[in-house]
């Protein structure tokens, strides 16, 4: 086998050193009843030819081809060539977690890199190294809210990503905690009046997520004040990271979600990199890895894990949480996106999502007899209503190679005949032009 | 013989400031196309209360300082390329290039998991596939690949198997965990709402039968055990565990952390495992990227099928694949859509490469290479349990403790001779444990260059033991005052 260095003669050598006659013999602590006695059946070993051929003619049965116009949580934003680049090292790459610090310095240095973006882009005081995604970082906020205000019913927005809720629910359900969902209004927002009222003092934390799950910008200083007043914490989900470049950061006790938007490919819909930032005071509650500076023996600036008494390694049973990683190389990609890019980049990128969103809502309602619901602000996605079966016209578009967005029946019953559009930078001017030919 | 050939040599690296602390105004590194839409002042179209001006400490950089910076960044990293990684439990072998190119194929790495199923046929192949070839060499029936990672698809199995018990009539209330278990173990039973109760291991560092019997009641949901167990050995009565457990209606969790030792040798499934997890990024070669992304699909036995996460890629008769959500009795998702899609291309690539024998092979030479090391270190370091070692020996620092050199200064000292130090103090049951597993993608001569350091660094301890307290000498930097950086912790880069 190609990955396996030694030779038989090696082997042969090593064998004789232990003082057994074969490999076998290294096995005989496995009582023979157990033991395999026929070969694993799987297919039979590929060249590397066979190899490419078998992959590739695997990946040519999805659609890379396709004008797309899905979002909804996984974004398609253009990824600078550099972030494979760089990626591709192996020093990043295959490298382990980086527990012995004095080896490790590089992957260190970048993930608290990642924690200072971090904080830059969400405004809060302090950021861990990333956890799984972002459906596993809203369940863990809603964990540590629970930690910090020793309350267990919380207040979610029906507007956030219906797979994070459903993730919440998994996580929550076999510890007495209680979960409320809260509607939303015909502008697409929270619905503050039902808000009011379904808060009481025993609630842990509000939930809504910015944008939206229909790509409205929530009005996030409403919702903190409403949980203020009751001595509740407010948790802000943003799925797409990337309009944290152009919208003021979140007003939240708890500002976390998906990076998947700086610069990691959609890939099916993982990895991704959540991330969980919050205020100072919550630090030590705070779930996952963080990275922190300080000094080595020689007073040298220098890297290191840090505040590890709060994980599983040390704490057991009573860590802030079960996670063992964090996503570092998806951490990177994000931490060279926003390197590359830069302020400014950010800005125009986030700009071009506006505008070409708002040319396509408004090239929707001026040439179909569709509506395009809720008209709160938007950062680049919105909801289209269809006249008539939509699923006449995805088969028509697809057909044309162009995937018209994420119907929404799944997730709101409500909204049975309804698309779910994402229009970012890369979307050209002709592509947003067949799409609503398409759809005319 | 080695012509005075030395393994190390010092070598220039550059030192980098933070990013933050680079480039400056006006610096580009990135260009959009120019905007083919009309233009709008943006404040037209979203209230300018809710818009920010600036976003303070962010650098400006050209596209050659982003390639400088993290380039300089890479060299001060330790990684397997550049040598043997002998991390216990970790499993750091060779990642195979060409499952990096797999997965970065457009059709993969481009896919959206919200497609229509006609348009992601590809992907949902490559999911199946890897799911039949786990459930055969696990020798379970069903799979499923959403879990994250290790401890993410523990938690999952328990929520699963808190699932079976309520279905049953009753969720029972405990999970047992030995002592030697990884400490992720303890946590997930945290969240899934059950308590931890430990459980002893006996003289052979394995699990206590008698013990067990004991303490197994209609209270106890399950066992989590880890086979092969922290110290490299096989659960000998792994079988008669199971069938303790079973007997009370209680199930078996294994950690599969351990699973490079015996793919096609042995298999959880026919030793009475009900579900396990698996990682793909140690035995099945995804890289481990500086600490993540992994992931952890589990493997389970029919009975628990019906609570496997949503959704479930099904073939229909047509041979088609497709999303199947109607689970009724499913737990929910634990993650958004269906895992770790890039890990799951670079396992199946490595699977198929390896085949039957191959996978055997790799078990067989794992087990031979930690074996060996055993052989020629047991005179130099303690060997607290003399039970037959697997793919993993571990050690204590019991002979160097007497200079008062400890296992983190035997790991320490290993990076001035070019290696990364294996697993310390861990497991928790030996003192000053030293967990090594050379995994069965090293050479003998770089294994063997490794015996050397570690033979040269127990002289070490006898003859200079400050030497080995005061390591490592040669990397950039020395070792961090971690207490304070602890008790004043900064977590992010601010503005002078």
């Amino acid at each position: 086998m190609r990955y396996i260095p030694s030779s038989n003669t090696d082997r042969q050598e090593m064998l004789a050193a232990i003082g057994v006659d074969s490999i076998e013999q290294l096995f005989s602590g496995i009582p023979e009843r157990l033991r395999l006695r026929r070969l694993l059946d799987i297919p039979r070993a590929l060249s590397e030819p066979e190899l490419l051929e078998y992959f590739r003619s695997r990946a040519a049965r999805n659609a890379s081809d396709f004008v797309s116009f899905a979002g909804a949580g996984v974004y398609r934003h253009h990824i600078p060539i550099i972030i494979d680049a760089l990626v591709s090292r192996s020093e990043f790459f295959t490298a382990y977690t980086p527990y012995q610090a004095e080896i490790s310095q590089g992957t260190l240095q970048a993930i608290f890199e990642f924690q200072t973006y971090i904080t830059q882009l969400t405004g809060m005081d302090v950021s861990n190294a990333s956890l799984y995604d972002g459906s596993t970082a809203v369940a863990e906020a809603v964990l540590m809210a629970q930690r910090v205000t020793g309350k267990k019913r919380f207040l979610i927005a029906k507007t956030v990503h219906p797979e994070y809720r459903a993730v919440i629910q998994t996580y929550v359900k076999n510890l007495g905690i209680e979960v409320e969902l809260i509607d939303y209004t015909e502008d697409g927002r929270l619905d503050l009046a039902k808000l009011n009222s379904a808060i009481r003092n025993d609630v842990a934390a509000v939930v809504v997520q910015s944008p939206n799950f229909f790509g409205s910008i929530e009005n996030t200083n409403d919702v903190a004040a409403i949980a203020q007043k009751h001595e509740a914490l407010s948790i802000v989900n943003v799925c797409e990271a990337v309009s944290l470049g152009i919208l003021k950061p979140p007003a939240a006790d708890i500002v976390c979600g998906e990076g998947q938007a700086l610069g990691v490919p959609e890939s099916f819909g993982g990895p991704h990199v959540g991330f969980l930032a919050t205020r100072e005071r919550y630090l030590r509650q705070m779930p996952g890895r963080l990275i922190g500076m300080g000094k080595d023996f020689s007073g040298r600036r220098a890297f290191v894990m840090t505040l590890t008494t709060r994980e599983q390694h040390i704490r057991r049973e009573k860590a802030t949480s079960n996670i063992c990683t964090n996503q570092s190389l998806c951490a990177l990609m994000a931490t060279i996106y926003l390197s590359t890019v830069g302020p400014k980049g950010l800005r125009e990128i986030c700009e071009h999502n506006i505008l070409k969103t708002d040319y396509a809502v408004n090239q929707i309602k001026s040439r179909t007899r569709h509506r395009v619901l809720f008209p709160a602000p938007r950062f680049n996605e919105f909801v289209v209503e269809f006249v008539g079966d939509y699923r006449l016209r995805e088969k028509r578009l697809i057909q044309n190679k162009v995937v018209p967005g994420v119907p929404l029946g799944r997730f709101y019953p409500e909204l049975g005949n309804a698309l779910l559009v994402c229009i970012t930078e890369t979307a050209r001017k002709e592509h947003i032009d067949a799409l609503v030919r398409g759809l005319e | 013989m080695n012509n005075g050939h030395t393994r190390v040599a010092t070598h220039i690296t550059i030192n980098e400031r933070l990013v933050f602390e680079e480039g400056s105004a006006g610096r580009r590194g990135f260009n959009l196309p120019e905007l083919d839409v009309p233009t709008k002042d943006v404040s037209s179209l979203i209230d300018s209360a809710l818009l920010r001006d600036t976003i303070p400490g962010m650098p400006e950089l050209s596209e050659v300082d982003v390639i400088r910076h993290f380039t300089r960044l890479s060299t001060w990293n330790y990684h397997i390329d550049l040598g043997l990684y002998p991390l216990g439990s970790c499993t750091m072998k060779y990642n195979p290039r060409i499952n990096e190119k797999m997965a970065r194929l457009e059709g993969f790495a481009l896919a959206h998991p919200f497609m229509p199923a006609e348009l992601i046929q590809g992907a949902l192949e490559v999911q199946k596939t890897l799911e039949a070839c786990l459930a055969e060499i696990s020798g379970m029936d069903a799979v499923s690949l959403q879990p994250a990672a290790g401890a993410h698809g523990e938690l999952t199995a328990l929520l699963m198997i808190r699932a079976y018990h309520d279905s049953k009539g009753r969720p029972r209330k405990k999970v047992l965990i030995p002592d030697s278990a990884h400490g992720t173990n303890p946590a997930s039973v945290t969240i899934s709402g059950y308590t931890v109760e430990n459980i002893p291991s006996n003289k052979r560092g394995t699990v206590d039968l008698e013990h067990l019997r004991k303490v197994v009641d209609q209270d106890v949901a399950a066992i989590m055990i880890t086979n092969p167990n922290t110290l490299g050995v096989f659960e000998s009565e792994i079988a008669e565990i199971a069938e303790v457990m079973h007997s009370h209606g209680a199930l078996v969790y294994m950690d599969g952390a351990n699973l490079n030792a015996m793919m096609g040798i042995t298999r959880p499934g026919d030793f009475g495992i009900d579900v396990l997890h698996i990682n793909l990024h140690k035995t099945f070669t995804t890289p481990h990227g500086g600490g993540g992304p992994g992931s952890g699909p589990i493997a389970m036995k029919k009975i628990l099928e019906p609570f496997v996460p949503y959704p479930v890629v099904s073939k229909k008769p047509d041979g088609t694949y497709a999303f199947d959500y109607d689970r009724p009795q499913s737990i929910g998702k634990v993650k958004a859509y269906s895992g770790q899609f890039g890990m799951h291309v670079r396992a199946l690539c490595y699977i198929l490469a390896n085949g039957p024998e191959g996978l055997k092979e790799v078990s067989e030479v794992a087990v031979l290479n930690a074996n060996y090391i055993r052989a020629r270190l047991k005179e130099a370091y303690a060997l607290p349990y003399d039970a037959p070692s697997l793919h993993e020996v571990v050690f204590s620092d019991r002979n160097q403790a007497r200079k008062e050199v400890r296992v983190g200064d035997i790991g320490k000292r290993l990076m001035d001779y070019g290696f990364h130090p294996p697993t310390v103090s861990f497991p928790l049951i030996v003192p000053g444990a030293i967990m090594i597993e050379p995994t069965e993608t090293e050479s003998k001569q770089e294994i063997d260059a490794f015996i050397e350091a570690m033979l040269a660094i127990a002289r070490e301890a006898e003859e200079n033991p400050d030497l080995v307290k005061g390591a490592p000498h040669s990397t950039r930097i020395s070792r961090i005052d971690e207490a304070a950086a602890a008790r004043r912790p900064v977590l992010r880069w601010k503005p002078e």
